[in-house]
Parts: C-alpha cells; structure tokens; sequence
C-alpha cells in the first residue's frame, strides 16, 4: 500500500494534502460512510473503512517524514558550497554596481526555478517576481523575453506567456552541480538571445525556513559602455584596462564572466532554498497527518465502544425478554 | 516599505558626514539611489508583492579611497568553490595578465586586467604563497583593494610534474593533427596551460 501511495505519488498526496489540510472530526465521520459500502439495515459505521483510512494516513506520514529527512540531508551537502560560492559575485557587484532600475530595451528576464515539486511555495514567488519584473521593464519600445531554468516555471508561465519564452533548460541536477556546468549553460544563453540586461530571478537562501526572492542584474557591454560615457558608471573610465585588448573586448569577457559567476551564485542558492523549503513542507505534512490520526483514532475508539455496547444492550434486552 | 525606510534613513547621516568624492567602487549612495529607485517603480507597478532583494544588499560595503597610501594591499582571491583569500591584508601580489606578470603594490592605479593561465604569488612579510591559476579577472580599486576572479585555483605544491609533460605531449600532438578550426582552439588552450604549468613548475 505504502508502495502503491508512493508510485502515484502526485495524485496520492495531492488527494492527501486537501484532507490533511481539513475539517473537524464530525465531517470525516461522516465522510466516511459512503452509504453503498455500509451494508444495510446497520446502525453503526464500519470500522473496517476507519482503519483503512488509518492505514494510509500513516503511510503517508511516514512518507513524507522519509522525504524531509532526505531534503535535510542534501541540504547539508550543497549549503556549504552555497556559502563559499558567496564571495564570487562580490568583485563584480564592486567594480559595477548594481543598477535594477536600468532602462533598456530588450531585457531578458532569467527564472530559476527547481525541478520537482513538493517545495513549498518558493517556485510560485519566483514566478510572480518573473511576471512583476516582466511588467516593470516593459514599455511601448522595450521587448522582454524569459529564458527558464527547472520544469515548474516552465509550467506555470507557458500558460499565459508562451510566446516570450525564448529557451528553457530543465533536469539541471541531475548530476552535482557544479561551475563547468552552469559556465556552458551561461555560454548556450549569451549565444542564443540577444540582450541588453538581463535580470536574475532566484531565492537567496538566508536559513532553513527564511527564502529572500532577489533580482541580480547583468549588463550587456554595450550598455556598460554607455552608462560609463555618460551615465551611472561614471567612474569605470577611471579603470586603466590592462592588456593588449580594446577596452570593447575587455567589456564583452568581463560581461560574460560576471553572467556566469552570478548565476553560479544564484543557481546554488536556488538549490538550496528548494530544499529548505521542501524540509519545511514536508514536516508541516508529517506534522499534519499525525494530528489527522489522531482524531481518527478517537472516532475509531468512539465507534468500536458503541458497537460493543450496541451489541451488550441487544444480548441484555433479549435475555430480560425471555426471562420476562 | 518601513524597514527600508529606517535603513535609508540610518544611511544618511553617514553619507552627509562624509565630504569626501568617493570613486565608484564604493559609490554607496549612487547604489542606495539606484535601490530607492527600483523599489519606488517596483511600487508603483506592483504594490502588492515585496520587492525582491537585490546584490547590494547582501554585500558589505567597500571602504572609500583615504588620502595618503595605506601600508597594506587588501585581496579579495575568490574560485566559483571557495574564498580562498578574502579581505587579506599583503604586501604584495603579482598576477598573471595577459600582457605579462604584473605587480600589485598598496596604491596601485585602479585597473581591470584579464588573466592567463599563470602563477598567482601573494607576498606576505616574508612568506609568499603561489598558486596556478586558470585564467579570470583581477580588479584594483583606488581604495587599495584587489579582487582576483578565477575559475581554478591549485598550490604550486599540488601539481604533478610529470602528468604535465605527459599532457603537453598529447596536446602538441592534437594540435598538429587538429583539422577543424574548433579542434586547433581546443588543441591550442590544451599546449597553452600545459606550457604555463610547466613553467611554473620549472621558474
């Protein structure tokens, strides 16, 4: 049975977690007699569909306490990475600032987003800072694209914004994630879409029960340029440019090299606060379903004794009636 | 809205107090501008929902140039992996760029330089420490602050002589076989590092 809920898991538990989510005693008791499976002429309810509810019940919370202690254990493996990817964004963010408010034409809006489900909410935030952003930078000669990372962004914005997703990558951890993998995803992205700013969308993992929705934005070095003719980075003229190169070609790699190093960054983080997040979920599901036993097991007893006394007053009246 | 609030409200008195042109590494209060002006429009479109946090507020801010040359270099050496150095004070760094080693002393002009694959010595007193670095980015502010970006980063004593010969072969040997111009560019990155590991090891 266990296997059974585990197999049909999204159907199982989404049916589970609309009864963990509920309702006092007195409706599950009379949730639970279908009149065709009592049979007729009984006055009682059937314990036997009591303790079949019982049983899933707690298959499911022993499932999903399973699931919780295997997200803390990942959790623990990919947050020091977290931790020690935090430095690398630093010097980006201190040589050129951040500028979210920039105005540019075509930005492309980055979601990050996780692959399975059970999370909690943060896939949800995420893609309704996408859709904010979305809306914030856009204006009658601005043209935004997304470009989704994970399959449950890539689920909820095909529906209305299907025409501006330009790429989606999804099953980013298959293996352990790591620089190499994201640099050529980082590559793939600056090589297929055109753009003047692109803005990440991520959850920055400040603790197990505290997700921050952030935006990190990456200028393409043509707006870099600009700005630093004229605009809010002023002071990059001052920066003496090393090397043989033009300061167009020193632009372009350092832009591509911040694009990476940040979604390096923001990818980890994202990773992490999905499984903080499905810790919590998880444990507010256990946590439910115990407390759903409970009162199960109450109505359970409740029923069992009556039926016993039922039957004692039945034995009692029929023997006072031969006798009497 | 009102816990930003506080925050900027805390910000000012420092940002009145200080005088002094700051150059843009440290340009706090253009950043808290560009902050307040994000959270204003994202209000203005979106009122109902939080605004998302942005970089700024999860760095701490840099210090500002001071007046005279301070005795100390401050590096920031940090891999995708690890800090392997943040905010050390040294004496001296001598980075890799593509140009040639350069030294970096406290008071160093501000620039931006791209690395090569090379060595990377930090000169403490007199301990000095090297390590072979895969290419990246170092940048030096004014205020004597270096930050080196790269993607590997291995101790001088880690490297294993021999397997670099034994890879410098191959690729010289792929080079010289490579017929598409994308396998010569890899063939060429190949005998590039090879030869720079192999100098490091040797000078």
């Amino acid at each position: 049975m266990a296997m059974a809920a585990f197999v049909r898991r999204g159907r199982r538990i989404a049916a589970a977690s609309s009864l963990i989510s509920s309702q006092p005693a007195v409706t599950v008791r009379s949730s639970l007699i279908p009149e065709e499976q009592a049979p007729l002429g009984v006055r009682y309810v059937s314990t036997q569909v009591v303790r079949n509810r019982m049983k899933s019940i707690k298959n499911i919370q022993k499932i999903t306490k399973a699931m919780k202690m295997v997200a803390a254990s990942k959790l623990r493996a990919i947050q020091t990475k977290a931790e020690n990817s935090r430095g690398l964004w630093q010097p980006f963010v201190a040589l050129l600032g951040d500028f979210p408010s920039v105005d540019v034409k075509k930005n492309v809006i980055v979601t990050i987003s996780s692959d399975k489900g059970l999370c909690g909410g943060i896939n949800s935030t995420s893609v309704k800072i996408s859709r904010a952003v979305y809306k914030l930078t856009s204006g009658p000669e601005n043209e935004n694209k997304y470009v989704l990372l994970g399959e449950k962004a890539k689920a909820q914005l095909i529906r209305d914004s299907k025409k501006d997703i330009e790429l989606s990558f999804t099953e980013l951890q298959r293996n352990p994630l790591n620089y190499t993998q994201v640099s050529v995803l980082a590559d793939d992205i600056l090589k297929n879409v055109e753009f003047d700013a692109l803005r990440i969308i991520f959850n920055k993992f400040k603790s197990v029960v505290s997700f921050l929705p952030s935006v990190a934005t990456v200028l393409s070095p043509e707006v870099v340029e600009r700005e630093s003719e004229g605009g809010k980075l002023g002071g990059l003229d001052s920066y003496e440019i090393e090397g043989g190169e033009t300061k167009g070609e020193i632009l372009q790699n350092l832009s591509e090299f911040q694009f990476s190093c940040i979604l390096f960054n923001a990818v980890m983080e994202n990773a992490c606060s999905e499984q903080g997040a499905r810790m919590s979920a998880m444990d507010s599901s256990s946590r439910n379903a115990g407390e759903m036993l409970d009162r199960l097991t109450l109505a359970y007893n409740r029923t069992r004794q009556a039926t016993i006394t039922t039957e004692l007053i039945e034995i009692i009246s029929g023997k006072s009636a031969l006798e009497g | 809205m009102f816990r930003q609030a506080t925050r900027l409200v805390a910000m000012l008195p420092r940002i009145i107090l200080s005088g002094r042109i700051r150059t843009f590494s440290s340009d706090l209060p253009a950043a808290e501008m560009a902050d307040r002006n994000f959270v204003e429009a994202w209000k203005k479109v979106v009122p109902n929902l939080e605004p998302p946090k942005t970089p700024l507020s999860f760095m701490k801010p840099r210090p500002p140039p001071p007046s005279s040359i301070p005795p100390k270099l401050t590096v920031n050496f940090v891999l995708p992996c690890a800090s392997e150095l943040s905010a050390k004070e040294v004496d001296m760094l001598i980075i890799p760029a593509t140009a040639g080693q350069m030294g970096v002393l406290p008071g160093h002009l501000s620039t931006i330089a791209e690395l090569r694959p090379g060595v990377l010595s930090v000169h403490e007193g007199n301990e000095v420490r090297k390590y072979f670095i895969s290419s990246g980015f170092a940048f030096i502010h004014a205020n004597s602050v270096a930050d080196v970006v790269t993607v590997e980063a291995v101790p001088l004593d880690r490297i294993d002589g021999s397997l670099v010969q034994k890879g410098l072969a191959e690729f010289s040997q792929k080079l010289s076989l490579a017929s598409t111009d994308m396998e010569k560019a890899e063939a060429q990155i190949g005998v590039d590092v090879h030869s720079a590991l192999n100098a490091a090891l040797s000078g």
